[in-house]
């Protein structure tokens, strides 16, 4: 089977580290990273917001082209040494929560990290991205925390009873 | 001619359709020859003032200023996501200010870029902190911005002064920006970075800075004996020229590149062609518009007027429209269009719909890109900011007098 662990900046080690705990060990572990291409497009299109400075060479949006794509390489690089196990390493470039969904066709696990708000247990510590991927995924999820889990204490008190007529 | 130097068709520099189109208007009448020698000795001291800040700005560069910027950011950061935005807010606010907006697009960006991702943090939040600050934090001087120099020539205003009746509404804006873009990245601020920062005190690039902080004093003090503030931003050019020179860092060549000729003649062109335009009807169109006064409801009036222009046409020729018919109502209401024309181009990406549209439509094998999600940062900071900045600068005007 293959199990997908999708990398992102700042939650990807307890990906990493669930797969190596939960995967099985004749299982695939593919390592996905999403670029967003809007990221330099915003530097593109501030760029040619200038009027009349037309030099293609001094476009920042090439250059956080290349920054861009030389760290998603060193991220998975790191996420495979963390890993320590043979693994593949995947780019997709798009929406990361519509990627993810379309990568994790037909595979046996999707590993996520909670990526909202992380000081409550609830339905704020999933951020919209992932919320989407939890709701859409066409297999099997594993959705853990990237930090220790807060504790139960922090699920707010049930509401008080409605008063009887 | 204005849709040529969006399209730029086979990709020629603006100033090929820029200039002619001058010569073509000059020669048909449309404008009288002194006319346009009047344009000419009205844009020619701002081409000048241009020139050496791009040029300073990439002297500073090679001098390695972004490059240390990027080891304080950090620094600063301490590893955490929310940190690293003020310290990048900070940044991109004082380089727009004193450096001009093309400095934190072309040389600050690729560096935000790459501190977010040594720290692996998410980069979106920082680079976009720097598309909009470009615009947003380019309202404190007159050097910040081509139509801020504009405007400053046409004003009346001294450099001091300007800087301090634009000084609360560029803090202001600073400020609404900031908390938009706290609110809207949360998630992706919330994620947290891994690396630890990189031990060791980054090499401050001293020569740099203190050039930049004698050219800054160079304008008040230029300002204070009545001469153009220009040459104190030339002075600060040529003596970090004159040390890349001497330490052969640099070329001569690269130093006309960097003062980007093709644009200068573009502004100079674009100049003299607004101007026939103005004068042959879009004025007394455009005239009917213009609120009269400087009232907060003639100022909100003015800065919505041209933040709708800046969208439509660009900036850049929205100055040149409106300046002349502001003009008259004095240096307030010219003020009030600088905050129009700069912070209004976040509204829509890349700083202009006919940008973008235009960009669109002729360049078909772009990869599609979503835009829904920077569209949606526009339209929730530039209404803000544009009416907290217009009520900064009534304040001002008030407390200070135009």
């Amino acid at each position: 089977m293959t199990v997908i662990a999708w990398i992102v900046e700042g939650t990807w080690p307890a990906c990493v580290d669930a797969a190596r705990i939960y995967a099985p060990a004749d299982a695939d572990i593919t390592l996905l990273y999403v670029t967003a291409p809007e990221v330099p497009a915003a530097a593109r299109g501030a760029y040619a917001g200038l009027l009349g400075r037309a030099r293609p060479d001094r476009d920042p949006g090439t250059r956080l082209e290349h920054l861009a794509s030389a760290s998603a390489r060193q991220l998975l690089a790191a996420a495979a040494t963390r890993l320590g196990r043979p693994c593949t390493r995947s780019e997709r470039a798009g929406r990361a929560e519509r990627e993810v969904v379309a990568a994790a066709e037909g595979a046996g696990l999707l590993i996520l990290a909670r990526d909202g708000d992380r000081t409550h247990l609830g339905p704020r510590s999933l951020g919209q991205a992932s919320r989407f991927i939890v709701d859409h995924a066409p297999c099997p999820v594993l959705l853990v925390w990237p930090e220790p889990a807060p504790s139960v204490a922090t699920i707010p008190p049930p509401p008080p009873h409605p008063p009887h007529r | 001619m204005l849709a040529c130097a969006v399209v730029r068709p086979w990709g020629w520099p603006e100033a090929v359709v820029a200039v002619p189109a001058a010569v073509v208007v000059i020669g048909t009448g449309a404008i009288s020859l002194s006319q346009a020698r009047a344009e000419t000795a009205r844009v020619g001291p701002v081409i000048g003032f241009l020139a050496a800040v791009l040029v300073l700005a990439q002297l500073c560069d090679d001098e390695g200023l972004f490059t240390a910027c990027g080891a304080w950011m950090a620094r600063a950061a301490a590893g955490r996501p929310r940190r690293l935005l003020v310290s990048v807010f900070a940044v991109a606010s004082v380089i727009t200010a004193v450096l001009s907006l093309d400095a934190t697009i072309v040389l600050l960006t690729p560096v935000v870029f790459a501190t977010a991702a040594r720290l692996g943090a998410r980069p979106k939040p920082h680079v976009y902190a720097c598309t909009h600050l470009s615009n947003t934090a380019s309202l404190l001087l007159p050097v910040s911005n081509l139509t801020n120099l504009l405007a400053f020539a046409a004003s009346g205003l001294s450099f001091p002064r300007f800087a301090a009746l634009m000084g609360l509404p560029w803090l202001v804006a600073i400020g609404t920006e900031y908390v938009v873009f706290r609110r809207f990245f949360a998630t992706d601020l919330d994620a947290g970075a891994l690396a630890p920062p990189a031990a060791g005190a980054p090499e401050v690039p001293v020569f740099a800075l203190a050039t930049v902080a004698c050219t800054l004093a160079g304008f008040v003090l230029a300002s204070a004996l009545g001469i153009s503030p220009a040459w104190a931003a030339l002075a600060g050019a040529a003596v970090l020229a004159a040390r890349a020179l001497a330490q052969r860092r640099t070329t001569p060549a690269a130093i006309v590149r960097a003062a980007a000729v093709p644009f200068l003649a573009f502004v100079l062109g674009l100049g003299i062609v607004v101007g026939a335009v103005t004068g042959n009807g879009l004025a007394t169109a455009l005239g009917h518009l213009v609120p009269g006064g400087t009232g907060l409801p003639a100022l909100l009036a003015i800065v919505a007027l041209a933040a709708v222009l800046a969208n439509i046409i660009n900036n850049l020729p929205a100055v040149l429209v409106l300046l002349p018919l502001i003009t008259p109502a004095g240096p307030g209401a010219v003020l009030a269009v600088l905050l129009g024309v700069n912070i209004g181009p976040n509204l829509t990406y890349a700083g202009s719909l006919a940008t973008l549209l235009w960009r669109r439509i002729v360049r078909e094998h772009d990869t599609e890109i979503d835009i829904r999600e920077f569209t949606r940062l526009g339209l929730l900071a530039v209404p803000a900011a544009l009416v907290l900045a217009a009520l900064a600068l009534w304040a001002s005007l008030t407390a200070i007098g135009g």
